[in-house]
C-alpha cells in the first residue's frame, strides 16, 4: 500500500538517496575514505543545510537575510555545550534545551492566545512579551527543573548502555541546538521582519555580528566558561556519523519540500511574489514571514550541531559576518528558489574551494584560490545572473499542482457523501 | 502576527471581545524606556564622576566619527543613486590607505616641496605634503571605484539587484585577497609612517586667539543664517539661494566643531580633586578639518553644480533623467568617483590615526560607516554625516563606560534599535511603495 501511495518521483528520489547513503557509508566503514574527505562531505552537508534554510527565507519568501550564520553559530554552540556537559557528568545542558524550549513553546501559545484578545498590538510589543516569557521559561528550567530532574536523568541515562545513551544525548543536543536557533530567530524575527527587504538584510547582518561578539565573550560576559570565548571551544565529542548527517539532511530536504508544497508553502511563495497583493487576498503576511524565517533558522541550527560534532572544535572567527556571505553566494549561484540548485552548488562549492583546490593547487598558490573565486563569481553573475540551475527542480522536489480533474473530484467527494 | 486577523476569520470564530492593545504597547514602550534610562544613568554617572575623562572620550569619538562620515558619504551616495549596498566600499578605503602608504614610505612624496625648494619651512612642507598625499590617495581610490563600476556593476544594471549585490561581495573579496598576495600588500600588519609629526595640544598650548576666531566664525555664520532666513521668508530669492549655500554650512560646521574641541582642550580646571585637563592631537584636528571641508565640498557639488543636479535627477528617476538628456552612465560613474575619493581620504586619515595598515582593515570601518549611513537615513548626505558622528560616539562611549569587548555588539544593537524605532533613519525619506 505504502509503495503504491508513494508516487514515481518520490520513489526514485528515495532510492537515489539511499544509494548515495550506501555509496558513502561503505568506503567509510571500510576505511577507504580518509578523515579529510569525510570532513569535507560532512561540511558540505552542513553548509547545504544552512543554505537550504536561506533559500527558504530568501529564495522562496523573498526576505534578504545575512543572519544565517548567526543561527548556525547558535545551533553549533548550544548543541556542543549540551554534549560537553554530558561528558562531564552534567545533565543540565540536556534539560535546559529540552525543557526550556518546551516551556517556551507552551508560554508562546499562552501569550498568543492572550494577545489575540487585543487589536493594534505592535510588533515591538509582541517582541517584548515573547522575550519576557522566554526568559521566564529558561529561568524556571534552570532554577527549578534542573535540580529536580538532574540526578534522576543522569542515573537513568547511565543505566542504559553507553552506545544508546550517547545516541539519545546526541539527538537531544541536535534538536536542542535547532530549537535554540528557532527560538532566537522567532524572537528576532517578530519585530525585524516588519522592515523592508534591504533594511531586514542590514538588521540580520547586525545580528550576525552581535552573535559573533557574544561568542567572543562567552567566558567573560556570558556565563559559559566551557566555551572559552575567543580562544575557541574544545573538548566537543566527535559524534557525527554519516548516518546522522544523512538523516538530518533528508529531514531538512523533506520538511522543506513538504512545507513548500503545502498550502502554507503557497502563502510563503505568495508573500515573495507581492506582499501587498498577498495581504489583499487575506494572507497573514507577518506569520508567513516568521514561519519561513524560523524554519530556515532551525535548519541552520541543526547544521550547526552536525558541524560542531564533526569538527570537535568551535571558534567564533568561523562565524563572523564575512563567512555569512557564503550561504548567500551559494544560494544565488545555485539559483534562487531552486532546492536542487542549492543542494548541488552547496556540495560543489565546498568540494572545490575547500577540497580539490586546497589539496591539489601547487604549493604557494593556495591563496590564489581566494583570488580566482571572486573572479569566477563575477563572471557567473555577468553570464548567468539567474544562477546555475535557475528555477529547475528534480521531479520529486518540483511543485506539482494537482490537475484540474483531480481537484474537481476532490471537491465533489464530500458532496457525494452528503447525498448518500 | 496575531494582530492581523482577517475579517472573515473573525466572523467564523467564536466572537472574542477584542480590546484596544494600546495599553500593552505602552507597557512595552515603558520597558524599553527603562532600558534607555539605565544607559543614560550609566553615562551620566561617568560624566559626573570624572567629567574630564568623559569629555576626552567624546573628543576621541569625534575623531572616529569624522572618519566614518567620509566613508558613509560614499555608501549613501551610491545607495541613493543605484540602490546598491556597495560592500566593496570598505576595500576601496583600504586601497586608499595603502596608496598613501606607498606614496609616503616608498616614493617619499610627502616631502616633495622640499626637493624643489630646499629652503622651505618645514611646516609648510608638511601642510603641502599632507594635502598631496590625501589628493593622491583620493585619486587612486576614485579611479578604482570608477573601474569597479565600469567593469563590475554597469553590465549588471538591468539585471536583478541580487546579482549586483553578489558582484559587490565578489569585488570586495577580490580586493581583499588580491591584496593579501605576497607581492601586493602582503597579509601582515604594516606600520604606517604618518605624513606629518604628531603634536598633542593641551591647555595653555592653544592660543586663545584661535579659539576666539573659531567662536567668531560660528557666531558670524549663525548670525548670517538667521538674517538670511528672515530675508528669505519675505520672499528674497537671492537670500534663499544663499541660505542653502555650502559656504554658510562650512562656516557653522567648521566654526562650531573647532570652537567646541579647542575650548574643551584649552581650559584647565581643578576643583575638589577633579581635574579637567584635556588634550587634543593635531591628527584629530586634521581629521575634523579635512572631513568637514570634503563634506561641504560634496554638498557644493551636489547642490550647486550641473553634475549635482544630474545626480539628484538620476537618483530620483533614472529613466526620466535619461529622457531629459542626462548621461546617466556618466553621472553614476562620477558618483562612484566622488564616493571612492572620499573613502580614499578617509583611508589616509584612518591610517594616520591608528598608524598601521592591513589588507582586511576596510571591513569593520566600512561596515560601521554603512551602519552610520543607515542610521542617518540612507541616501541622505547630512544624515550620513550625523549618523557617523553618532556611531563614533556610541563606539567610544560604550567601549569606555559600558563594556569594552561588547562595543561592536552595542553599535550594531543601536542599528537594530534605530531601524525598529525609526525605520528610514533620521533624515531618510519614507520609501514610496508602488503598487
Amino acid at each position: 500500500m505504502m509503495l503504491q501511495k508513494l508516487r514515481k518521483p518520490g520513489f526514485y528520489f528515495l532510492g537515489i538517496s539511499l544509494l548515495i547513503y550506501i555509496v558513502i557509508q561503505v568506503p567509510l566503514s571500510l576505511g577507504l575514505l580518509n578523515n579529510y574527505w569525510r570532513g569535507i562531505i560532512f561540511w558540505g552537508a552542513a553548509i547545504t543545510m544552512v543554505t537550504l534554510g536561506l533559500n527558504l527565507i530568501y529564495g522562496f519568501n523573498g526576505q534578504f537575510s545575512l543572519g544565517q550564520y548567526g543561527f548556525y553559530a547558535i545551533g553549533a554552540y548550544a548543541s556542543a555545550d549540551v554534549t560537553y556537559r554530558w561528558l562531564h557528568g552534567d545533565t543540565s545542558g540536556l534539560l535546559v534545551v529540552l525543557f526550556g524550549s518546551l516551556l517556551s513553546l507552551l508560554f508562546y501559545a499562552l501569550v498568543a492566545a492572550f494577545l489575540r484578545r487585543f487589536y493594534r498590538v505592535s510588533a515591538l510589543t509582541q517582541f517584548t512579551y515573547y522575550t519576557l516569557v522566554t526568559i521566564f521559561a529558561f529561568w524556571l528550567t534552570v532554577q527549578y527543573l534542573v535540580p529536580l530532574l538532574g540526578p534522576g536523568t543522569l542515573s537513568l541515562l547511565q543505566a542504559l548502555p553507553e552506545a544508546v545513551s550517547r545516541q539519545i544525548v546526541f539527538f537531544v543536543a541536535l534538536a536542542g541546538g535547532a530549537a535554540m536557533a528557532g527560538i532566537s530567530s522567532f524572537l528576532f524575527g517578530i519585530p525585524v521582519l516588519e522592515l523592508g527587504s534591504d533594511y531586514f538584510g542590514i538588521a540580520t547582518l547586525g545580528f550576525t555580528i552581535i552573535i559573533k561578539v557574544l561568542l567572543d565573550n562567552t567566558d567573560t560576559i556570558l556565563p559559559f566558561p566551557e566555551m572559552k570565548g575567543a580562544r575557541g571551544m574544545i573538548g566537543i565529542p566527535q559524534w557525527t556519523t554519516w548516518t546522522w548527517v544523512f538523516l538530518s539532511f533528508m529531514f531538512v530536504v523533506i520538511v522543506m519540500r513538504n512545507l513548500l508544497h503545502s498550502s502554507v508553502g503557497r502563502t510563503i511563495l505568495a508573500v515573495r511574489e507581492d506582499e501587498r497583493a498577498a495581504e489583499l487576498v487575506g494572507i497573514d503576511v507577518a506569520s508567513a514571514k516568521i514561519l519561513a524565517f524560523v524554519v530556515g533558522s532551525i535548519f541552520a541550527g541543526l547544521a550547526g550541531g552536525i558541524r560542531a560534532h564533526d569538527l570537535a572544535f568551535l571558534h567564533p572567527q568561523s562565524f563572523n559576518f564575512v563567512q555569512s556571505f557564503n550561504p548567500l553566494i551559494i544560494v544565488v549561484l545555485g539559483g534562487l528558489g531552486s532546492m536542487t540548485g542549492t543542494i548541488l552548488t552547496g556540495f560543489l562549492w565546498i568540494f572545490l574551494l575547500e577540497g580539490f583546490l586546497r589539496l591539489y593547487l601547487p604549493p604557494g598558490f593556495e591563496t590564489w584560490r581566494l583570488v580566482v573565486y571572486p573572479l569566477i563569481l563575477l563572471l557567473m553573475m555577468l553570464l548567468r545572473p539567474e544562477g546555475l540551475f535557475g528555477q529547475y527542480e528534480v521531479p520529486f522536489l518540483r511543485q506539482t499542482f494537482p490537475s484540474l480533474r483531480k481537484s474537481v473530484q476532490a471537491e465533489e467527494e464530500p458532496l457525494k457523501e452528503v447525498a448518500a | 502576527m496575531v494582530a492581523t486577523q482577517t475579517h472573515k476569520e473573525q466572523i467564523r470564530e467564536a466572537p472574542i471581545q477584542r480590546r484596544d492593545g494600546m495599553i500593552l504597547n505602552q507597557l512595552s514602550q515603558g520597558l524599553f524606556a527603562l532600558f534607555g534610562l539605565i544607559v543614560v544613568y550609566i553615562l551620566g554617572r561617568a560624566l559626573f564622576e570624572n567629567p574630564g575623562l568623559f569629555m576626552q572620550q567624546v573628543l576621541n569619538g569625534l575623531e572616529l566619527g569624522f572618519i566614518y562620515a567620509l566613508i558613509a558619504l560614499g555608501y549613501t551616495m551610491i545607495y541613493g543613486i543605484v540602490k546598491l549596498i556597495n560592500f566593496a566600499h570598505g576595500d576601496v578605503f583600504m586601497v586608499g590607505s595603502f596608496a598613501s602608504f606607498y606614496a609616503i614610505s616608498i616614493l617619499d612624496l610627502h616631502r616633495w616641496p622640499a626637493w624643489i625648494w630646499p629652503g622651505m619651512s618645514s611646516t609648510l612642507v608638511m601642510i603641502i605634503g599632507t594635502i598631496t598625499i590625501i589628493l593622491i590617495s583620493m585619486f587612486v581610490s576614485g579611479l578604482l571605484a570608477v573601474v569597479m563600476e565600469r567593469f563590475a556593476y554597469r553590465p549588471l544594471r538591468n539585471k536583478p539587484r541580487i546579482a549586483a549585490l553578489i558582484t559587490a561581495i565578489g569585488v570586495s573579496f577580490f580586493l581583499e585577497y588580491f591584496g593579501a598576495l605576497p607581492f601586493v600588500f602582503t597579509n601582515n600588519y604594516i606600520t604606517y609612517d604618518r605624513p606629518f609629526d604628531v603634536t598633542v595640544y593641551s591647555a595653555g598650548e592653544i592660543s586663545p586667539v584661535v579659539i576666539g576666531v573659531m567662536w567668531g566664525l560660528l557666531v558670524i555664520s549663525l548670525v548670517a543664517y538667521f538674517m538670511l532666513r528672515t530675508q528669505a521668508k519675505s520672499g528674497d530669492m537671492k537670500a534663499q539661494a544663499w541660505l542653502r549655500h555650502p559656504l554658510l554650512q562650512f562656516g557653522w560646521l567648521f566654526g562650531g566643531f573647532f570652537a567646541f574641541v579647542l575650548t574643551l582642550a584649552g581650559i584647565h580646571l581643578e576643583s575638589g580633586g577633579k581635574v579637567w585637563d584635556l588634550s587634543v592631537s593635531n591628527v584629530t584636528l586634521v581629521i575634523m578639518g579635512a572631513s568637514i571641508l570634503l563634506q561641504v565640498l560634496l554638498q557644493f557639488v551636489v547642490t550647486q553644480t550641473q553634475l549635482g543636479k544630474a545626480m539628484r535627477a538620476a537618483a530620483y528617476d533614472k529613466d526620466a533623467a535619461r529622457l531629459m538628456g542626462i548621461n546617466v552612465d556618466l553621472v553614476i560613474a562620477s558618483t562612484f568617483a566622488l564616493g571612492g575619493g572620499l573613502a580614499g581620504a578617509a583611508g589616509v586619515l584612518y591610517a594616520t590615526a591608528f598608524k598601521q595598515v592591513y589588507y582586511l582593515m576596510g571591513i569593520i570601518p566600512g561596515l560601521k560607516a554603512f551602519v552610520a549611513a543607515v542610521i542617518g537615513g540612507i541616501g541622505s548626505i547630512p544624515g550620513a554625516f550625523l549618523g557617523a558622528l553618532i556611531m563614533g560616539q556610541t563606539e567610544v562611549l560604550s567601549a569606555g563606560f559600558i563594556s569594552t569587548p561588547m562595543r561592536d555588539a552595542i553599535s550594531f544593537s543601536l542599528l537594530i534599535i534605530v531601524l525598529l524605532v525609526w525605520p528610514q533613519g533620521i533624515f531618510g525619506e519614507p520609501p514610496g511603495e508602488k503598487v
